[in-house]
């Protein structure tokens, strides 16, 4: 009846995990008991869980993001508490089974729950609005997009108190993760939760293909678009490149243990390296995914701060498009230890210093942006600064470890884990961070207050030195990844050090949680009245903060680069008109969200083997969609009159507004 | 910038960095062997060479971050400034050359640290088959008919020829302080070769995480003399354990912190027949025991253990 599932599935004899286990019920109890006692059930389901609108998803990808942050950041406390005390071959406090999830799951969680719905959620965000559009293209595909991560992430949450997670590490290389050697459900458990938010990314890239590529305003050519968009256009193209494999791999993976099949296997015939291979050709890509729309980010704060325009526009253009390309022909740096020749470890080391070039150019563009600019150093702009730094060592590192005769001593050392953390917490985490304090107005209404995000900027920066500085000299000492416990006693002081630092990496989360209250309680004197906190340069800070949900009421025409700046310029911005078209707007769906329950349902029925549940969860995820398929009131016409009223509303007092910051202007009636 | 200030530039950011490093016990960094000591250098002339980017982009970005601050209204201030031709092509040139000369550097050294490759070498090599199981690695010698366990030992200035395989799931054999590693796959030959040339006592692991006992999968690679390594032999063709069928089935199964021992009477083809069990015929029951077809397929390793009992 229940399959593999019991009660004794359920960790009783281990007093953390009970413990997380109660702190999760209790603050769930509260959260839920909170809503229902402001009535908000209702307000949540119509305006968000059932919204299709682009922001309102971007913004619940983006909690979704800081939620899965404290749970990723939860296992490395723990990790770095762990070797921070279990030298000379002292046990620690964790023992392996239990550490060997924690250090999976820490690098599934921080890559596919935190640092993709970061990414998704900002190109959600800001991408519709940076081209002129009043949604992306398939905006019921978005929600729905949103609900599978979403599963993906209940099951990983799941797994920590109903059976175990993958013990495996975070690519669960087989053989370790056939059933031979990880006989219990945690690989299961990752497999379906990567088979389900995959899906949603890759549905995702191709929304954002398609809304970049055919939704644009008039006139806005491609050699027009703002670097954000661009470089959401070749992430998203990586990603419906990339992610197909992944699936392929993980489908492999799940068919050698449930249909006794041998992909992977050592015996009859199976093989791992395909595993690798595989998992490496979607892994590499990967990186970019998540790096690219940062290196956006990174270039609209740089110039809005500057107060200039991006340098070498058409540069970093070209610079961005060559690097989606190189990153499909270098994985194989992942395993110069394998035994290949050197012809093909030349080939490949040689093709990833390559990818330095054009990232050399960006690091150069954006120092020769701030180059005689006038540069305010708000929070957004002191992450740019902090990640030019850190990245560029990052990179360093990482082109010595794609020469394949240094990476055959640094591999799988904690070289290795200090340097993809410098490029991932120094290159996404900052530019992440970076973005929400930029954009944050536009998608609430207010800006974030300063001084506890400076705090958190420098508690960050100098926890991240501090706990990745000792691992890089730690891989030199000979010390390798994923160890539970080790006999050099000599290792442990920089252990500690980097202990040390995660704590101070932890205050600075804490500094963002204590500045969104902050903020949210200060709202009033934060309020952005004109749309237009940072003296932006590209149409999304055309639009009033928080943008009204049909972001455009007349689709601008384009004819420059950095539109909105020169329609400032030229005195064009803020034109209010006697009448507006009805506009065309997507109604609201539930679907996406009983789709990813059912698929939820099927996820967790196929870990565990309950055959009945797993054909009810699909039966009902096809037929939610095809209701979806035949339902025809998908949509509606927003009247003019009330677009009119709205428009009016915020331009009437803002034009007395801009007559009277804008010195320029005083004198002059705008519009 | 000219020549000879570029090339002292270059030594001294070389000189900077080892002597930031040599503060602490840096295994990779203090190497014991040939193959280590080329991979040493090659680490810091890689990391010498992008430190001539990678300073100046610190240093301009922490200037210009200070020199146009919004505060300083000495600064220029050139607001319309995008596009400089000169500029652009200076930034995708630097970036060019440098890669090319590493480039350069790392086609020849990827051919020259090749871990197939033999080492040039007077003495002849001494031929090591490595077993990585859960949680232990089995050292056989075919020349010598001994083997031991999480162990081994070889004497200095002579290559020796590791012949790596997995009984279990993937590992990797790795001696930091002689340089390269390679991964140890089931059913897969992969080969490293190395030379010690001090003599020593020296770490080694499997740097692949392979489960549960993983952390205690370590042992000692001991580099000593001739007369030293011809007493550790006879240490073990001392020991009374067999590495017969029984011992072997014994040896696979999962176990942790295994104390170090030795085994003499190796059966003939071992090695071979540990890979061919995931290959071939698909007899999977039947480790250790090859079929004669299997074990004539490796006649080399037969040869030299029948040489030596």
């Amino acid at each position: 009846m229940f399959g593999k599932l019991s009660l004794s599935a359920i960790p009783y004899n281990e007093p953390i995990i009970m413990g997380t286990l109660l702190m999760v019920c209790l603050a769930g109890a509260a959260l839920l008991g909170w809503v229902t006692y402001q009535r908000k059930w209702g307000y949540l389901w119509t305006e968000w869980f059932t919204s299709v609108d682009h922001k309102r998803i971007g913004v619940m990808y983006v909690i979704m993001a800081l939620v899965m942050l404290l749970r990723g950041f939860a296992d490395a406390i723990m990790m770095r508490a762990q070797q921070a005390i279990a030298a000379s071959d002292a046990a620690g406090y964790l023992p392996p089974h239990h550490y060997d999830q924690i250090f999976s799951a820490h690098g599934v969680i921080m890559i596919f729950f935190v640092a993709m719905p970061f990414v998704v959620g900002l190109m959600n965000l800001v991408v519709p609005l940076q081209i002129g559009a009043r949604d992306v293209a398939y905006p019921f595909l978005n929600s729905l997009s949103y609900w599978l991560t979403a599963s993906g992430v209940v099951l990983v949450m799941l797994s920590m108190f109903v059976g175990d997670f993958a013990a495996t590490g975070w690519l669960a290389y087989p053989p370790l993760s056939e059933l031979k050697f990880s006989p219990t459900v945690g690989v299961d458990y990752y497999i379906w939760a990567l088979q389900l938010s995959g899906l949603g990314t890759t549905l995702s890239g191709i929304n954002f293909v398609v809304t970049i590529l055919r939704m644009r305003a008039p006139g806005m050519t491609l050699m027009k678009m703002p670097v954000f968009t661009w470089t959401a256009l070749v992430t998203n193209i990586l990603i419906v490149a990339a992610f197909p494999v992944l699936t392929v791999a993980l489908a492999l993976l799940a068919a050698d243990r449930y249909l006794d099949m041998h992909f992977f296997t050592n015996e009859l015939g199976g093989n791992a390296m395909l595993y690798i291979n595989l998992i490496w050709i979607w892994g590499h890509p990967e990186v970019y995914i998540l790096i690219l729309p940062c290196f956006g980010v990174f270039s609209e704060i740089v110039s809005t701060f500057s107060g200039k325009p991006l340098f070498g526009y058409k540069s970093m253009v070209y610079a961005t498009a060559g690097i989606g390309v190189l990153s499909f022909v270098v994985w194989l740096h992942h395993f110069f230890t394998m035994g290949s020749g050197a012809d093909v470890n030349a080939f490949f080391g040689i093709s990833t210093m390559i990818i330095s070039i054009p990232t050399g150019v960006k690091l150069f563009n954006w120092l020769f942006t701030m180059y005689r600019g006038r540069i305010r150093f708000t929070v957004p702009m002191l992450w740019t600064v902090g990640f030019m730094v850190t990245f560029t060592i990052g990179g360093m590192t990482g082109v010595l470890m794609a020469v394949p005769g240094a990476d055959f001593v640094l591999h799988n050392s904690l070289f290795l884990i200090a340097h993809f953390h410098n490029v991932i917490i120094g290159g996404v985490i900052f530019g992440c961070m970076a973005a929400i304090n930029y954009w944050f107005p536009k998608a609430f209404g207010f800006k974030l207050e300063e001084r506890f995000g400076r705090y958190s900027f420098w508690c960050w920066l100098v926890g991240f030195y501090m706990a990745f500085m000792p691992l890089y000299v730690l891989g030199l000492m000979g010390m390798t990844r994923r160890m539970n416990h080790y006999a050099n006693p000599a290792w442990q002081p920089y252990l500690i050090v980097a202990a040390v630092g995660a704590g101070i990496i932890a205050l600075g989360i804490g500094f963002t949680i204590l500045q969104i209250a902050v903020s949210i309680r200060n709202r009033a004197e934060n309020r952005d009245l004109t749309g237009d906190p940072w003296g932006g340069r590209t149409l999304e800070w055309s639009t009033s903060s928080p943008a009204p949900f049909y972001n455009f009421a007349v689709v601008p025409q384009i004819e420059e680069l950095d539109q909105f700046q020169a329609d400032k310029e030229h005195k064009r911005a803020y034109k209010l008109q006697s009448q507006y078209a009805d506009i065309h707007m997507p109604r609201n769906t539930g679907v996406g969200v009983f789709m990813a329950a059912f698929g939820t349902v099927l996820g967790f029925a196929m870990v565990w083997h309950i055959w009945w549940l797993a054909i009810f969860g699909l039966v009902g995820m096809v037929s939610s969609f095809i209701s979806r398929a035949y339902d025809t009131d998908v949509d509606y016409y927003v009247p003019g009159a009330e677009v009119l009223k709205t428009e009016r509303a915020r331009l009437v007092p803002l034009q007395k507004l801009v007559d009277h910051v804008d010195p320029a202007s005083a004198g002059q009636k705008v519009a | 910038m000219n020549k000879r200030t570029f090339v002292s530039a270059l030594r001294w950011s070389c000189a900077s960095v080892a002597v930031f490093l040599s503060g602490c016990s840096l295994d990779v960094l203090a190497p014991e062997g040939d193959i280590g000591a080329q991979e040493k250098s090659l680490i810091l002339i890689a990391t010498g060479l992008m430190l001539v980017v990678v300073v100046p982009v610190i240093a301009m970005t922490l200037f210009f971050a200070w020199r146009y601050r919004a505060s300083n209204t000495k600064a220029t201030y050139a607001p319309k400034w995008s596009h400089s031709t000169a500029i652009e092509a200076v930034v995708w040139t630097i970036p060019c050359i440098i890669i090319a000369i590493l480039a350069t550097i790392t086609w020849r050294t990827t051919h020259a640290l090749d871990p197939y490759k033999p080492l040039q070498s007077q003495a002849k090599p001494i031929t090591i088959q490595a077993v990585a199981m859960d949680w232990k690695w089995l050292f056989i010698y075919p020349d010598y008919g001994v083997a031991s366990v999480n162990e081994l030992a070889f004497p200095t200035n002579v290559p020796v020829h590791f012949e790596i395989t997995s009984d279990s799931v993937m590992n990797a054999f790795f001696i930091p302080r002689l340089g390269s590693q390679i991964y140890a796959m089931a059913g897969m030959d992969t080969q490293l070769n190395l030379i010690a040339n001090e003599p020593g006592s020296y770490a080694g692991l499997s740097s692949n995480y392979s489960g549960q006992g993983f952390s205690d999968m370590h042992f000692t690679a001991i580099a000593t003399s001739q007369q030293g390594f011809a007493d550790w032999v006879n240490k073990a063709k001392a020991s009374s354990a067999n590495l017969d069928d029984q011992a072997y089935h014994t040896l696979t199964q999962p176990s942790e912190k295994v104390p170090v021992s030795y085994y003499t009477n190796i059966k003939p083809g071992l090695f071979g027949s540990i890979i061919n069990q995931y290959m071939g015929d698909m007899s999977m029951d039947k480790i250790g025991t090859p079929s004669p077809a299997q074990a004539s397929a490796i006649p080399s390793h037969n040869d030299h253990a029948k040489a030596s009992e």
